[in-house]
């Protein structure tokens, strides 16, 4: 078909620009996953200080490092950070941007130019909100929710937050938009909707959420900047408006941005599990229809963080009976995986244990997410550390460590070298047992009767906050282990075969790292993407 | 199938263009769905101040600007039309007829506003403050919602603008009228919400 091409990686592509710019006005689908990952590895870097100061502040009861107000407003912008720059991005935008082409057999995404602007608007909305950390005016301090009326009416910079998480808002519409319209163009002659990889259907499934959803929370914020700078009354009961209404509309959207975090997250469990257990998906229709039933179940599902704030008795059953109907799909996703390793030949490699971490860890987060979904239970632990710790165990122990085992599965594809497996696999033991460590405690005191975003507490809750925070040190130290691994990897690692796990989807047929236009010529489509001989 | 034909040469996918619009129409009705959202259930709570609001607004104007905005709709597609049987001067001059059309359509709002404005009737004023809550809330959700269309009126008319500059450079013609059809889609969905705004402002009395 086409006359042969010498291989240049597209690391060491030259085009147009050189050095930097090279990357950062690239278009190239492949550098702006990298430029992803650093940029978010980064926003998650600071997020994570922020959480470590806020675990050594409630190392004893009373001031420990910091006052009331100091504290409200690094728990408000680590809400921000970890939500709007770190886990709504992270998947999609990284693993999406590298690996959706290389999957489906294309050569870029639909609009390569829209996602060169799409990583700069995410840039800028970022560089906002972490500005609103210094401002004059202090921190914002409403908490990542804004919640009104507090928020229109706080003296903080509320308005630069707000601002910033709209914008940001704007780059996740703009990944979903591409996504879309990359699945439903670019997959390669041959490749139907049920010959793709699940990872993909499950970016698909999130790209609708993101396109849907996202417009009603940038509505709300919109409203609420107007609110705080022409006294319009909204959401402000003094001027006639409905603090409730500000609750329905910010969770429209972020109740279903759980779903575009878990999705993606899910999708590449879905991707290690069959790789390193050398067997075929079970139940792919099943996995590739779960994804499509959560996406859509998740939109009515928002009232749940509502119990408490004042809805009818039928309302609250309502979205309890859907809270439950909901985690239907996702327990279908965790049976198939299971199923997958049954009579398997398991290959106990980092990303596997990544993604059997994360199974253990969904389960927890999934289950306490149960116990919140019923209005009874939610009542007693509304507003508790049980809350923080679920969410941290579903968005952390779920979303985080899928991207850790993303991250470990794909890397020698990315830099064409691979890190020492065995450093790997310590950092992965030594995460979850500071994972467990730091947020399993919140369980228990959560249940007892502690409040979140409290920086005081009664004597009783030393010892699980104590816990925490050894748990949060051994956390740091398994980043440490996992990213200084990882970088030397990069730099100084083995040389990575084409294709070093034996996977059997389309990334694993382009050498490592990919050739500029990933393939040279149209690649042969399988109707079983999961077909290990 | 073109899908096919155009993967591994041909850079260049016309339907990925117009899914793509369709999908940010999708984000926009969105966008103002959350707005219509919040519209009818403060109109649920305070009908009366909502009604005695409407009163407030000139109908006329409003309708003028709604068969504005509908003639220009139709010339936009004329435009396009145009375009697609190698008329190239019709299309241009089509789309400079949408473009006056819809300044008109700001000079009308601005006139609206500006009435507003001499009154003290505007967000934030003094006046605003002591208007009991349901005429507060009906006045700041006039000025939100037709401040927000009017941006989008606005962005509408620069993709215009690039599309009318687009056809006299000869980059959109006869075989290759994406542009043009996507900002007049747009131009399209920025009529279409007119067409629900007008009666949920101007016509509840």
């Amino acid at each position: 078909m086409r006359k042969e091409t010498k291989y240049v990686s597209y690391l060491d592509y030259e085009g147009q620009y050189k050095g930097i710019f090279g990357w950062i006005f690239s278009t190239d689908h492949k550098r702006l996953g990298l430029l992803y990952l650093y940029a978010i590895a980064l926003f998650f870097f600071v997020g994570a200080i922020l959480g470590l100061t806020m675990r050594v502040e409630l190392a004893t009861p009373g001031e420990t490092i910091m006052k009331a107000q100091a504290y409200n407003g690094v728990f408000t912008v680590h809400g921000v950070i970890m939500i709007f720059m770190v886990v709504i991005p992270g998947l999609s935008a990284v693993f999406g941007n590298f690996f959706l082409p290389l999957m489906i057999g294309a050569k870029d995404v639909a609009f390569p130019k829209l996602n060169r602007l799409t990583w700069w608007i995410l840039i800028a909305g970022s560089i906002l909100a972490i500005a609103s950390q210094f401002l004059r005016e202090g921190p914002p301090d409403t908490g990542w929710t804004f919640y009104a009326p507090y928020s229109t009416k706080t003296g903080t910079s509320v308005i630069i937050a707000t601002t910033a998480a709209f914008v940001l808002g704007f780059a996740s519409i703009l990944t979903g938009l591409n996504f879309i319209v990359t699945i439903h163009r670019l997959r390669a002659p041959g490749m139907k909707f049920f010959n793709m990889p699940l990872f993909p259907w499950a970016l698909y499934a999130a790209s609708w959420i993101q396109l849907l959803a996202t417009p009603v929370v940038g509505i709300t914020l919109v409203m609420l900047i107007f609110e705080r700078l022409f006294g319009i009354g909204f959401f402000n009961p003094d001027l006639g408006g409905d603090p409730i209404l500000f609750q329905h509309l910010f969770w429209i959207y972020s109740h279903p941005a759980v779903y575009i975090m878990i999705l993606p997250a899910m999708g590449v469990i879905t991707e290690v599990i069959p790789t390193f257990c050398q067997r075929r998906i079970y139940g792919y229709k099943a996995i590739a229809i779960s994804s499509l039933a959560i996406a859509a179940v998740g939109f009515f599902v928002w009232g749940h963080h509502m119990y408490t704030s004042g809805m009818s008795e039928q309302a609250r059953w309502f979205f309890s009976l859907l809270t439950f109907i909901v985690a239907v799909p996702s327990a279908i996703k965790v049976f198939n995986w299971i199923a997958t390793m049954y009579r398997g030949s398991i290959n106990l490699q980092a990303p596997f244990l990544y993604a059997l971490f994360f199974i253990f860890l969904f389960i927890i987060g999934g289950t306490t997410g149960l116990i919140l979904g019923a209005v009874a239970p939610n009542v007693q632990v509304h507003d508790t550390s049980f809350v923080v710790a679920h969410f941290h165990y579903i968005i952390f122990g779920g979303m985080g460590f899928a991207f850790f085992s993303g991250l470990h599965y794909w890397f020698p594809k990315m830099y064409g070298r691979m890190y020492n497996l065995k450093a790997a696999n310590w950092g992965a033991i030594i995460l979850f047992i500071g994972f467990n460590l730091l947020y399993f405690p919140q369980f228990i005191i959560g249940y007892q009767g502690m409040p979140r975003r409290y920086y005081d507490y009664l004597p009783q809750f030393q010892w699980a906050q104590t816990i925490s925070l050894i748990g949060g040190i051994i956390l740091f130290i398994g980043f440490f282990v996992m990213v200084g691994n990882l970088v030397r990897g990069a730099k100084k690692g083995a040389i990575a075969p084409a294709n070093p796990w034996n996977g059997t989807t389309l990334e694993w047929t382009v050498p490592s790292p990919p050739p500029v236009e990933n393939f040279d010529e149209d690649p042969i489509i399988k109707s079983d993407p999961y077909d290990y001989k | 199938m073109s899908q096919h034909e155009n993967h591994a040469f041909e850079h260049r996918d016309d339907e990925a263009k117009k899914l793509g619009m369709w999908l940010f129409i999708f984000t926009e009705l969105l966008l103002f769905g959350g707005l219509f959202l919040v519209y009818s259930i403060f109109r649920s709570q305070y009908p009366d101040s909502f009604h005695e609001g409407s009163l407030e607004l000139s109908v006329t104007i409003g309708a003028i600007n709604t068969i504005i905005l509908l003639v220009s709709s139709a010339s936009v597609a004329v435009a396009l039309t145009a375009i697609q049987k190698n008329n190239t001067k019709l299309s241009m001059q089509m789309l400079l007829l949408t473009v006056f059309l819809a300044a008109a359509f700001l000079v009308n709002k601005y006139f609206e506003w500006g009435a507003k404005f001499h009154h003290g009737l505007y967000p934030g004023s003094e006046l605003m403050q002591l208007l009991d809550r349901g005429h507060h809330l009906y006045f700041s959700l006039y000025f939100f919602m037709t401040g927000l269309h009017a941006l989008h009126i606005i962005i509408g008319m620069i993709l215009l603008l690039i599309s009318y500059f687009k056809v006299k450079a000869g980059k959109v013609k006869m075989d290759d009228f994406m542009h043009l059809e996507n900002a007049a889609l747009y131009w399209h969905l920025v009529d279409l919400i007119w067409i629900f705004l007008f009666p949920l402002m101007y016509l509840i009395s």
